[in-house]
């Protein structure tokens, strides 16, 4: 890409002529305060006007999310003009907008607040009506609240550019513009996946995750057993939420944390995740051997089951009965933990760690059994940590408990990312067909679709393929040609999050304006910088193999039997709704 | 007209011309005993019933026998709105005004069978209480230029293509298919064309803009989505000659390098969508839309796509968001559509009016247009004179006319000898002119200059009994109604001027208000994301710079000097002019007007009426059935 | 979720198909479905997005934008109250109030039985014969506020002679 040559505030830079000044600006070391663009700046709608500088030779101010840089541009941004424009601008929302933000939620990471500091704004001068709210707190995963609502858009271009099924949109026109599934209705009463990948780009308390701290609280109060456990994914991610860069690994400091918040046991859900395989490695194997039901899909992820549900609810048998690993840890606590240590399971009260709002909804299915009673997203643990007063940069390193559901492989670490846990299911099935160990798996992307990868494993002779994508925008190809009968897949990994849970929509924000220090290519890679922190620990990792889990191990032989066994069945596996209505009739 | 002949190539057209050009002469301007009878088809005489009195005429036509010698058909809009419905005579050119079914019979026996005139139907200046006979003898007429592009209105019949011909349809683009892409563009740049539909943009720039870029698919759309309240200028140019819009696109289609031209149309001007549908059916019949057009290289083809009520799609690329099936919420600019518009593809948004003035230009020549207007405006304007005015109606006026020539020359004066108060342009996006201004010359620059705009026609004229902060009100309810929802500045900022401007009329302003209203404006303006937010204060800051004294008024002394906001005036029962009829009673819907004791002055028998103030809701519904005069606002 | 009938389906079917060359055809459609339909209802959404491919939530933001489509089934006679700049300064605001008064119901909204909706029109270009008010169709010029009553009636009046 050619250079420009610029000036910004007088001085002269060289950027790439591709950029918008938003971009051109923040490479050379300015900030532009910004709401409604995201992705640092390659998305925007420019609706917000809170970006507008002066750009010498263009009429009046200009948008500069949108507008592209060229050869002898002059920009001011700190004009009069230009000042007094971005501050109105902010003012004029914040007169339409619910100013509790000392009791808000989003407080300490909302950009509107940030934004409102960096323009200077002022008391309110423009008193006004305000719109009609709307507070949805019925979807167990995620709420909306349009009295925070400032119409950026992130929320619509995101569910369609994740998703790709455009769960939002806006509604009526002028003052009256509400954001919201249709007829603003609750998100539970329309197909939205509660993935909350809406929730990551909201800069306000608009769309954030349901809270469940308070349910923990009062478990703890009343005495109960509180066990806690978290996915990979937090791990990979928590250290962000305490100024750490993105790409930090917080296990040892994780741990410690939770080992200071009053919990009877803090276990790794990579426990679960190895259990999850020897389950679902079984089951394929039964069904390639059987000529069952193929390809397997996994069904791990919430998201995607919510999904499929909804708009795929005919290739049901195709998926994996497995629950995924958080739910089979709780499933396996309220038994035979629960029996090892003459507890009843009553008073045991299991708290999943998850970077996933999508995992709330899912505990609360009826098929669930409650065997987890809440869930808490990573930033909900963050806040649990800053509330008790802990300073994480001074936690030492410690270790999970290991009392019966301590030991985990790396192939259990790896099931954050996308692709870890067809990863992490080879190695085991490939062992029990060949009684050899597993190599890594060559992926590479499939032609023509964006996003899914593919790989051809032989297992001594047999070739079959295998699949794995993220996003639902992504798995809709492989989808079709499942339902049309076209799949040449054995096995498919389908994660409802673009990159799989460490994209998660519980993990810490990731927000340029909120973190100007951060260099632009972090930004571009978090996901991979957060892969980077599980795929270290897996390669770290004695034990890479579910099967090679010896507390795995100890649970089959002396409680569950083996893999797919009646037991198992009853209390690891589940079942799926066929008729989940779409646009249910509104009560 | 059955069937459509093919006009294969530049030969056939000129032989069609001059045959249908023979056939209009002869249809108008023969001696020989052939009468035409035109009925105008414009908004307000169809809503006056002139397709009755066309029905009427023509089935009298057939009763009589006369059909070989009589013709009667519609045409587009005369323009002189208030003494409609009009039927005009051919070859002698009487027109007869406010005609109505029951005088269909007369005109047939006293003109068409006896030769002579029906006087009575005959307009009377109400100055000189002359009469006229002849279209060119009305004052209104007489300082317009209604040739350019309100051309063939009140003459050809808009439905049938071979009128157009006869008044020389396609010749224009024929010419312009001889020459090269770029001269056509330099013949529109040379003759100072300006888009008509309220910015002013140079229209051959636009066009050179897409011209220059090197894509094969581009578009040209014309842009009929007149919103303006009070506005019909673009609505009564298709209707009344939908062929030469058509030929104006096409024209434009060719220099650009389109293929396809799109037009886009309110949902609520369903006649012109008809017309325009039929003009373009019959020119495909005909050869002269579809592939090689004329024998040439040129091909193109007219879509039609209709709005659904949301004036945001006005502006452009909410007009292009419209057609791509999106909600009508504008783009940001950078990129322009010339570069990057319907589809992504490089595309030219012309208004109505402003192709209109096309074939006009490559047929007489940019010389010849430039000769018109001023310095600044070249050409001609349509106008929509309306509100306090006696010739209500469609005026078109060479740039460069007085405000005074049009609201008193062409306009009639203000009726009921009320005084003037303002003529506002550019509907919400403009302003309003004063006394003061009344010898500014018509032409974009001025009207900026003077507080106002030019917009794209409406020209609304208000007297002493309309109240300019209700008139920012209204113009602000409007915005705030129409306003998209997508941008902070626009969607909030103008409802809390609203907000203001309501708390204002109700009689709970300050001086603070108008200090905020001032600091809103400029924020609205500066801050949103299109043209409608931009110019959405405009109104308020007219009326407060040119009627101070009025804000003051109602934030100060908490008065309407004009009487009109509800909160700030009464309605009273004159006692000495009280007939005691009790006719205003009985219209009021909150029975709050009682009788008195007191005997009534004029009427001794009856009792003098009052309404009791508490009750009454400003309906005005007394003041209207009252015979005697005796109720006043206060 | 209500259901449509299978008659309902074949039209809207058939009006999608009408579009099937064109490029980007939704509001042709919804445009067509307002008048043959009659309204928009979330039903016939979700059968536009299954046959075009545009999700419900898009498809429901236009018909929620644009004035023209509704959600619900309109009033039998339409009446639309022109409140364009010339014709409020003529006095239409007080005649749209004087319909409301009379049929007890606010612009947008519908008579219990089903027979009127009043509308509010921003200009049909009927400046010249203002104020205007436009009844199915039908415009009626110079309206004044003591012809409110009597134009409500001959409608009333068309109703009890149809009965």
């Amino acid at each position: 890409m050619s250079l420009v040559n610029i000036k910004i505030e007088g001085k002269p830079f060289q950027v790439d002529s591709g950029l918008t000044v938003l971009e051109a600006c923040r490479k050379c070391g300015f900030v532009i305060p910004s709401l409604c663009s995201f992705n640092h700046g390659k998305n925007s709608l420019a609706s917000c006007r809170v970006c507008l500088v002066e750009i010498k030779g263009a009429r009046g101010l200009s948008a500069s999310c949108v507008y592209p840089v060229s050869e002898g541009m002059e920009i001011s941004i700190s004009s009069q003009s230009a000042t007094e424009a971005r501050r109105a601008s902010v003012e004029l929302i914040l007169s339409n907008h619910e100013k509790n933000c000392l009791q808000c939620p989003k407080n300490g990471h909302c950009e509107l607040l940030h934004v409102a500091e960096l323009v200077g704004a002022r008391d309110q001068k423009y008193i006004g009506e305000f719109s009609e709210t709307t507070v949805d707190e019925i979807a167990p995963g995620i709420i909306r609240n349009t009295a925070k609502c400032i119409l950026c858009g992130r929320c619509i271009e995101r569910c369609k550019e994740a998703q790709g099924i455009s769960i939002l949109g806006y509604e009526n026109r002028g003052f009256h513009t509400i954001v919201g599934p249709v007829q603003n209705r609750s998100f539970a009463e329309s197909p939205c996946l509660q993935c909350g990948q809406c929730v990551n780009v909201c800069p306000t308390g608009a769309l954030m995750e349901h809270s469940e701290i308070d349910k923990v609280d009062q478990a703890i109060k009343a005495g109960k057993k509180v066990i806690v456990q978290t996915a990979p994914a937090v791990r990979a991610a928590i250290a962000e939420e305490f100024d750490e860069p993105i790409g930090t690994p917080g296990t040892g400091k994780m741990v410690a944390a939770l080992h200071r918040l009053g919990f009877y046991r803090v276990f790794d859900t990579n426990f679960g995740a190895d259990l999850t395989i020897m389950e679902e490695a079984n089951e394929l194997l039964h069904r390639i051997k059987n000529k069952g039901v193929l390809p397997q899909i996994t069904s791990c992820s919430p998201g995607w089951i919510n999904y499929m549900e909804y708009f795929y609810p005919q290739i049901i048998p195709h998926i994996s009965t497995c629950k995924s690993p958080h739910m089979m840890v709780g499933a396996i606590i309220k038994s035979y933990f629960a029996n090892s240590h003459n507890l009843n399971p009553d008073d045991i009260f299991v708290v999943s760690i998850m970077p996933c709002t999508a995992k709330k909804y899912e505990r609360s299915r009826p098929e669930m059994a409650h065997d987890v009673d809440a869930v808490l997203t990573t930033r909900e643990l963050a806040k649990l940590i800053r509330r008790a007063g802990i300073v994480w940069k001074k936690l030492p390193d410690e270790e999970f408990d290991s009392d019966l559901l301590g030991d985990y492989s790396g192939a259990g670490v790896i099931f954050g990312v996308t692709g870890g846990v067809m990863e992490a299911a080879l190695r085991t099935a490939y062992f029990w067909m060949t009684g050899k160990e597993y190599s890594a798996i060559e992926f590479h992307n499939v032609r023509g679709l964006e996003a899914v990868r593919e790989a051809s494993i032989d297992i001594d002779g047999t070739v079959i393929k295998v699949a794995v994508t993220s996003g639902m925008k992504n798995a809709k190809p492989l989808l079709d040609d499942i339902k049309n009968g076209k799949s040449p897949y054995a096995f498919i990994e389908i994660m409802g999050c673009p990159g799989g849970c460490i994209n998660g929509g519980g993990q810490p924000y990731v927000k340029p304006l909120l973190l100007p220090n951060e260099e632009d290519d972090i930004l571009d890679t978090y996901c991979k910088k957060r892969a980077s922190v599980l795929y270290s620990e897996d390669e770290r990792q004695v034990i890479r193999q579910s099967h090679n889990n010896k507390d795995i191990q100890r649970l089959y032989k002396e409680f569950l039997g083996e893999p797919g066994s009646e037991l198992a069945e009853e209390l690891l596996h589940t079942s799926y709704n066929a008729h989940r209505e779409k646009y249910p009739n509104k009560k | 007209m059955t069937k459509i002949d093919v006009v294969a190539n530049e030969k056939q057209l000129l032989d069609k011309i001059s045959h249908c050009g023979a056939c209009l002469e002869k249809k108008f301007h023969c001696q020989d005993g052939h009468r035409a009878i035109v009925i105008c088809g414009g908004t307000g005489c169809l809503s006056s019933e002139s397709a009755e009195i066309l029905a009427k005429f023509k089935s009298l036509i057939e009763e009589k026998g006369i059909g070989d010698k009589v013709t009667a058909n519609i045409v587009g809009c005369f323009g002189f709105c208030s003494q409609g419905p009009f039927v005009k005579i051919f070859p002698e050119e009487t027109l007869y005004t406010k005609v109505k079914i029951a005088d269909v019979e007369e005109i047939i026996e006293k003109d068409i069978i006896g030769g002579g005139i029906v006087e009575r139907l005959l307009f009377v200046d109400p100055v000189t209480k002359q009469k006229a006979q002849k279209q060119h003898d009305i004052n209104f007429y007489k300082l317009q230029k209604r040739d350019v592009a309100l051309r063939g209105n009140g003459e050809i019949n808009p439905e049938d293509i071979d009128e157009a011909f006869g008044d020389g349809a396609f010749v224009a683009l024929n010419k312009a298919l001889h020459m090269t892409r770029q001269e056509v563009i330099n013949e529109v740049l040379k003759s100072g064309l300006r888009g008509r539909g309220g910015a002013g943009f140079p229209a051959g720039k636009k066009w050179q803009f897409a011209y220059n870029m090197n894509v094969e698919e581009k578009y040209i759309i014309c842009n009929g989505d007149e919103g303006d309240p009070g506005a019909f200028m673009d609505r009564s140019i298709i209707e009344g000659n939908p062929v030469n819009v058509i030929e104006g696109m096409m024209i434009a289609g060719y220099a650009i390098g389109a293929k396809n031209g799109y037009f886009y149309v309110r949902a609520e001007y369903p006649v012109a969508v008809e017309r325009l549908k039929k003009a373009i059916a019959e020119l495909e019949e005909a050869g002269l839309l579809g592939d090689h057009i004329l024998g040439t290289d040129f091909s193109f083809r007219c879509h039609i796509r209709l709005g659904a009520g949301a004036f945001v799609c006005g502006e452009e690329t909410a007009l292009l968001n419209s057609i791509e099936g999106k909600r009508g919420m504008p783009r940001p600019r950078p990129p322009f559509p010339a570069v990057k518009g319907l589809w992504d593809k490089p595309s030219v948004i012309n208004n109505v009016e402003t192709l209109a003035n096309v074939p006009f230009i490559l047929r007489e020549g940019a010389d010849h247009y430039a000769s018109f207007g001023t310095a600044d405006s070249k050409g001609t304007k349509v106008f929509a004179l309306g509100g306090k005015v006696n010739n209500v109606g469609l005026v078109e006026v060479p740039m460069g006319t007085t405000l005074r020539q049009l609201i008193f020359d062409i306009g009639g004066g203000i009726p009921n000898n009320k005084k003037f108060k303002a003529i506002q342009t550019g509907g919400p996006s403009g302003g309003c002119l004063t006394e003061k201004d009344l010898d500014t010359p018509i032409d974009y620059a001025s009207l900026i200059a003077h507080g106002s705009m030019m917009g794209s026609g409406g020209a609304i004229v208000m007297d002493e009994d309309n109240c300019m902060v209700d008139v920012a009100k209204f113009y602000m309810t409007f915005i705030t109604e129409e306003s998209c929802g997508k941008c902070s500045p626009c969607r909030i900022g103008t409802k809390r001027v609203l907000e203001i401007l309501t708390n204002i009329c109700d009689g709970k302003g300050t001086l603070q208000d108008l200090e905020n209203l001032k600091e809103l404006s400029s924020i609205i303006k500066a801050n949103s994301l299109c043209g409608l937010g931009q110019t959405a204060a405009n109104p308020i800051v007219s009326t407060m710079t040119a009627f101070p004294e009025e804000y003051r008024a109602h934030v100060v002394d908490h008065v309407c000097p004009a009487h009109v906001c509800k909160s700030m005036m009464q309605y009273h029962i004159v006692p000495e002019a009280c007939f005691g009829c009790g006719l205003c009673a009985r219209a009021c819907p909150t029975n709050t007007i009682v009788k008195t004791d007191a005997p009534s002055k004029k009427n001794p028998r009856l009792f003098i009426h009052e309404i009791n103030q508490k009750n009454c809701v400003k309906c005005g519904s007394c003041m209207a059935a009252c015979r005697f005069n005796a109720i006043i606002k206060k | 979720m209500a259901h449509l009938q299978s008659s309902a389906v074949a039209l809207i079917t058939k009006i999608v198909n009408r579009y099937k060359d064109e490029p980007t055809p939704l509001m042709m459609i919804l445009e067509d479905v307002q008048k043959e339909y009659g309204y928009i209802p979330l039903e016939v959404q979700e059968l536009i997005s299954d046959l075009t491919g545009t999700p419900v939530s898009e498809i429901y933001g236009v018909v929620t934008f644009y004035s023209f489509f509704s959600l619900t089934p309109k009033g039998k006679y339409v009446i639309g109250v022109c409140l364009g700049t010339a014709c409020y300064v003529k006095g239409s605001q007080l005649i749209l109030d004087k319909f409301s008064q009379v049929l007890g119901i606010k612009s947008g909204e519908t008579t219990l039985d089903g027979l009127f909706t009043i509308d509010v029109l921003r200009c049909i270009g009927a400046c010249a014969i203002a104020p205007a008010v436009s009844i199915n169709g039908k415009v009626y010029p110079q309206v004044k506020v003591d012809d409110v009553v009597k134009i409500v009636n001959e409608y009333k009046n068309k109703e009890v002679e149809v009965r």
